[in-house]
């Protein structure tokens, strides 16, 4: 096995390399020629910025031409009916979509302005920045708390025990574990309950020190007051992270996110992006009457 | 719609349950019929080969002496012939085995799998009588002049490497016993590993992971208790081996002083001596063989299942 240094994606494509502190800086600019081109964006620019995005699984074509641009530290929601490839795009944004053999993605998906489909873009790192939390919690069955807390950490070598120690702390006060954990963590994940099965998997992202979160419907399969705090968890979490989450929770997108993508699905059968915006008009004032029938329970 | 009508409740004739109390009644007869079957093999071993065990006591199974003509009969050197004989093929086919399994589960692509998967499970109907053959005058040929001759030749002088290298003796009969354990091993932990949730590989992706880092710390630990299970069956189905074993290993009634020395399994000692053995305290010591085997095998068979099962349900969608 190869000994990998942890390399930031920056690092990766040569771009000059942020300085440490950089995420409470409000906005890198140095970084941002390649996005800095875009006209009509006086804001921040987006941390995400996807561009003519289709997704094929082999001759299927999943996802059609999105166009979407993601602000950095904050919730991005993605909503719509089943199957209009809200998870496909989701996954397009670290290449997790590339595991399923015969997929094939055309357009362009920009970190920081950097393309994270260049050739040069090892998909393993990309992943260490730009992480995941899935549907079902997925703790290791064989590792303790502790274990893994720090699983993607020992991917990278490091492995010095106070410095994982610091992580497991650091982790899991975050994913707000902490607190129920810390006498434990020498006990199996799986002894945890769902709900903070899923915490621990939120830990066990964050511990590789990622920028942006995927989360895909992290709270479905959990219970009211579980579905809570990972609730309540995200709207910390947006301080520091960039989150984009799937969920088929209406009700849930309008809690914790900052703006919402409706995605619904076309004649062919293709999923495609129907409106963009604030969370807060998308709900109350939609532009488009597909949008306006889903947030408002007529279909889906 | 009509009405409901409580007469469509009621039972339609007493007749109409009779196929279902026979159908009930018969493969209950049956699958107990098997159960008996083998508590009765069990006893049948301990009665006919209880004489051994009562003229020789702790002797028959600590022995070295097997001797027909002054009638005392010792079983270690079966029982270490047995043990060493599987144990190489253990040492062999193990990590072929498992490596096969990785192959096929996680890294071929389907067209290629299916065709490999079911050729590997072919070598499984493949005669044991011809895998001695080809023992014989293939195999043990090849490796007294190749690997055993270059072994006593740089190795010889550690004892368990020690000449002369017969071509027919423990390491054949482990060779062979390898190759026909493959099948076994690789099919259990194919499906082993095969049964492990997407779900624990995607997380470890997730994490900045590669395809050996998600193989080696996600896959193989979550499976492991199954692979431990697929390999001891293997261990279990060497052990027990017969025919391939006899044409290879030399029939010697000693315990082996090298790797290539000429040695005898229990089941292989069985079926050659049984035709011309006295009745009598001969006939019982090689009854009383069997069942030192069929416990060995019992209790290795039953500990491998109950790994398997634990990984099959321990891993699931938790």
């Amino acid at each position: 096995m190869a000994i990998k240094t942890p390399v930031s994606l920056n690092g990766v494509l040569n771009v000059p390399e942020p300085a440490a502190a950089d995420r409470s800086a409000p906005a890198r600019p140095e970084t941002f020629d390649a996005v800095g081109a875009m006209p009509a964006q006086p804001a921040p620019s987006p941390k995400l910025q996807i561009r003519g995005l289709n997704v094929f699984y082999g001759t299927f074509r999943a996802v059609r031409d999105v166009d979407l641009a993601i602000p950095g530290r904050s919730v991005t929601a993605i909503i719509g009916p089943s199957g209009c490839g809200k998870s496909t795009f989701l996954r397009t944004l670290n290449r997790m979509h590339e595991l399923v053999p015969g997929t094939r993605v055309e357009g362009s998906v920009r970190l920081d302005g950097a393309d994270v489909y260049a050739t040069d873009v090892d998909p393993v790192e990309l992943r260490r920045v730009v992480g995941m939390v899935f549907q079902r919690p997925n703790p290791f069955p064989t590792m303790s708390i502790y274990d893994n807390v720090v699983a993607g950490v020992r991917l990278t070598g490091r492995r010095a025990k106070s410095e994982l120690d610091g992580i497991v702390e650091s982790s899991l006060r975050r994913a707000a574990l902490w607190s129920e954990v810390k006498d434990k963590l020498k006990e199996n994940g799986t002894s945890l309950s769902g709900g903070q099965q899923q915490r621990l998997c939120i830990a066990r992202a964050l511990a590789v020190d990622p920028e942006v979160i995927l989360m895909d419907e992290p709270a479905s399969a959990l219970d009211p007051i579980a579905t809570l705090r990972i609730e309540e968890l995200i709207a910390e979490l947006r301080e520091t992270y960039t989150i984009v989450i799937v969920t088929h929770n209406m009700q849930q997108a309008a809690r914790v996110s900052d703006q919402t993508a409706f995605f619904s699905m076309g004649d062919d059968r293709a999923g495609y992006l129907v409106e963009f915006g604030p969370t807060s008009r998308i709900f109350t004032n939609p532009l488009h009457q597909l949008t306006e029938d889903y947030v408002s329970g007529r279909f889906g | 719609m009509t009405a409901f009508s409580p007469s469509r409740l009621a039972r339609r004739g007493s007749g109409s349950r009779l196929p279902d109390r026979l159908f009930r009644g018969s493969s209950r007869v049956l699958a107990w019929a098997l159960v008996v079957s083998l508590i009765g093999l069990g006893a049948m071993l301990l009665v006919n080969g209880w004489g051994a065990f009562a003229t020789f006591g702790p002797a028959f199974v600590i022995g070295t002496d097997w001797d027909p003509v002054k009638n005392i009969y010792g079983a270690l050197p079966f029982i270490v012939g047995t043990l060493l004989s599987s144990a190489i093929a253990l040492v062999i086919a193990a990590p072929i085995g498992l490596l096969t399994a990785i192959f096929l589960a996680e890294l071929a692509p389907r067209r290629v799998a299916i065709p490999l998967t079911f050729t590997i499970e072919l070598l499984a109907a493949i005669p044991s009588v011809v895998f001695g053959l080809w023992g014989v005058f293939v195999l043990s040929p090849f490796l007294q002049s190749t690997i055993e001759a270059w072994a006593v030749d740089t190795l010889g002088w550690i004892p368990i490497f020690a000449g002369p290298p017969f071509g027919v003796g423990l390491f054949a009969a482990g060779v062979i016993l390898s190759i026909m354990i493959l099948p076994t091993i690789v099919s259990i932990a194919r499906e082993v590993i095969g049964s492990i949730p997407n779900s624990q590989r995607e997380a470890m992706y997730a994490l900045g992971a590669t395809r050996w880092e998600v193989v080696t710390r996600a896959v193989l630990p979550a499976a492991r208790s199954g692979i431990a299970g697929a390999i001891i069956l293997g261990f279990g189905r060497a052990l027990g081996e017969t025919m391939a074993v006899t044409m290879v290993i030399g029939n010697a009634q000693s315990i082996p002083q090298s790797l290539f020395d000429q040695a005898q399994t229990i089941a292989s000692q069985i079926a050659t001596t049984f035709n011309e053995a006295q009745v009598g305290i001969q006939t019982s010591s090689l009854i009383a063989l069997g069942l030192v085997l069929l416990v060995i095998t019992l209790g290795l068979n039953v500990g491998a299942r109950v790994l398997v099962g634990r990984t099959v349900t321990g891993a699931g969608g938790r």
